[in-house]
């Protein structure tokens, strides 16, 4: 789960990569940037719940 | 570029790692103390000389030798490539640019100081000072010179306009360069080396394990406005090229972003708990001071109450959500206050900041670029690098070290040794 999350927060910054490099219109970058923050955050959660539940089964 | 102006600068710098030294320490437990000021000074000497032997060659300087490549239609300068061993740079004042690339040096050197002793708070009282020594030689050689050449040396994310036709990413006073890379350094020591023996009851509930000196962590603080001033000004004359009129709007914008962080906390521990609580008020000062890292000479002092004030409650708010929603034992709050205080403080140059020309949408577009790379590349990096780490040398002390204390465990004798603070931990049983 760890390493799934940290491909999903390296997934979210490629797709900001390609929101530069694809597209010019400002509000179109934004929107792609945005949808890359998502799946950043996605990973985040995932990343922070994996050590969450190690935590309360450690305890 | 005012030489002078920089140099003092940059002399400042180490009150901000004694500060928050002070910090730390008093914000741990008392048993673990001298531990906790031995590690900050290895942290501080082996990120040092890892950074000059390596990481400097790495972090490169604008103008200097780079490793690059063209993809996309865009150049992308993802690494420094100068000599190692600082050879290349000479210190005998005989060119400018050799001049310049000393003080960059010299800036860097403290600043990845810094950013190698803010996880220290995260992993207090049960983090290995074998493990403090690796994971600060892994940010001093690794993940501080990528982001410091990205933003700093005239990487990728400095060259955003020649290449994508936005406004460059800036961070004026190192608010992502050294902040949220220290920080999320933390949040990845914090999940490797688990919470503290004691920490959370059976059903889940945290227990509170109060700082053991809290007039130090205040005065810390004082320590600390002093070394973030002199940061913010030298980061800002030697990279953005502020003159002295603004390294003394940088002098105002921190006293004011760190007055309003710690009253933001002030007044909502007080209407949260009836009373201040004075480790989140210094908490609240700190988020403040490194919030306004990123914008220091490019906003209106009003502007700089405003980001404090943001700062200081996102800080105060969300060390509760990490101890009781995520389970992360950070006891200095170093994850709420270095990186997301620090993201909040790259997001507020986007919206506030006073730029001489680009768009002001352009502008928050190249911040947010900035804070997805510190996301989704830097954090990844960091945390395997350190889970790797962890493999080689286990970084959570085992169950004999937390009873006794680190001090005890590692170093062999308390830091205060004529008090006896914990008396069932040493009586033979």
């Amino acid at each position: 789960m760890k390493l799934f999350a940290c491909l999903l927060l390296l997934s979210g910054f490629f797709i900001v990569l390609a929101a530069l490099v694809l597209l010019s219109p400002l509000q179109e970058r934004f929107a792609f940037v945005a949808a890359g923050f998502g799946v950043e955050i996605l990973g985040l959660v995932l990343l922070t719940q994996s050590y969450k539940s190690m935590t309360e089964e450690q305890r | 570029m005012n030489v002078e102006l920089s140099l003092f600068s940059i002399l400042l710098v180490p009150f901000a790692a004694a500060g928050l030294a002070l910090i730390h320490q008093g914000l741990g437990r008392s048993r673990s103390a001298a531990h906790a000021m031995l590690a900050t000074l290895c942290a501080l000497a082996v990120s040092a000389i890892v950074f000059v032997l390596f990481g400097s060659a790495w972090a490169g300087s604008i103008g200097a030798a780079t490793h690059s490549f063209t993809a996309g239609g865009a150049h992308w300068d993802w690494l420094g490539a100068a000599a190692f061993f600082t050879r290349g740079i000479s210190f005998d004042g005989a060119d400018a640019a050799g001049l310049s690339r000393s003080l960059v040096l010299c800036l860097e050197l403290f600043a990845v100081g810094l950013a190698a002793i803010i996880p220290l708070s995260a992993g207090a009282d049960r983090w290995r000072l074998r493990p403090i020594c690796l994971s600060s030689a892994l940010l001093g050689a690794v993940t501080f010179p990528i982001f410091a050449h990205w933003v700093w040396g005239g990487g990728w994310l400095a060259q955003l306009a020649a290449n994508f036709g936005i406004p460059s990413f800036t961070d004026a006073g190192g608010a992502g360069v050294v902040q949220v890379v220290g920080g999320l350094t933390a949040l990845s020591v914090a999940w490797i080396a688990g919470p503290r023996r004691g920490k959370y009851s059976d059903d889940g509930m945290p227990a509170a394990i109060p700082g053991h000196n809290i007039v130090q962590v205040l005065f810390g603080c004082i320590l600390a406005l002093v070394g973030w001033t002199g940061l913010d000004a030298a980061a800002s004359v030697l990279f953005y090229g502020a003159g002295p009129q603004q390294v003394v709007g940088v002098a105002i914008n921190a006293m004011l972003t760190a007055s309003a962080g710690c009253l933001a906390a002030v007044a909502i521990t007080r209407s949260r708990y009836r009373k201040p609580d004075a480790s989140l008020s210094a908490n609240g000062w700190i988020a403040g001071l490194v919030a306004g890292s990123a914008s220091c000479a490019m906003i209106s002092p009003v502007v700089a109450i405003l980001i404090g004030l943001v700062a200081g409650g996102l800080a105060t708010t969300t060390i509760e959500v990490f101890e009781l929603r995520l389970r992360v034992d950070d006891p200095g709050g170093a994850v709420s206050v270095h990186a997301l205080a620090g993201i909040w403080g790259l997001i507020a140059l986007g919206l506030f900041g006073h730029f001489p020309q680009g768009t002001r949408g352009g502008h928050l577009l190249a911040q947010l670029v900035g804070i997805s790379a510190l996301l989704g590349f830097m954090l990844p990096l960091i945390h395997a690098g350190n889970l790797l780490l962890n493999r080689f040398s286990t970084y959570r002390v085992d169950d004999d070290g937390h009873r006794q204390g680190m001090d005890v465990r590692e170093l062999g004798a308390g830091a205060y040794p004529e008090f006896v603070i914990h008396a069932d931990e040493f009586v033979p049983r």
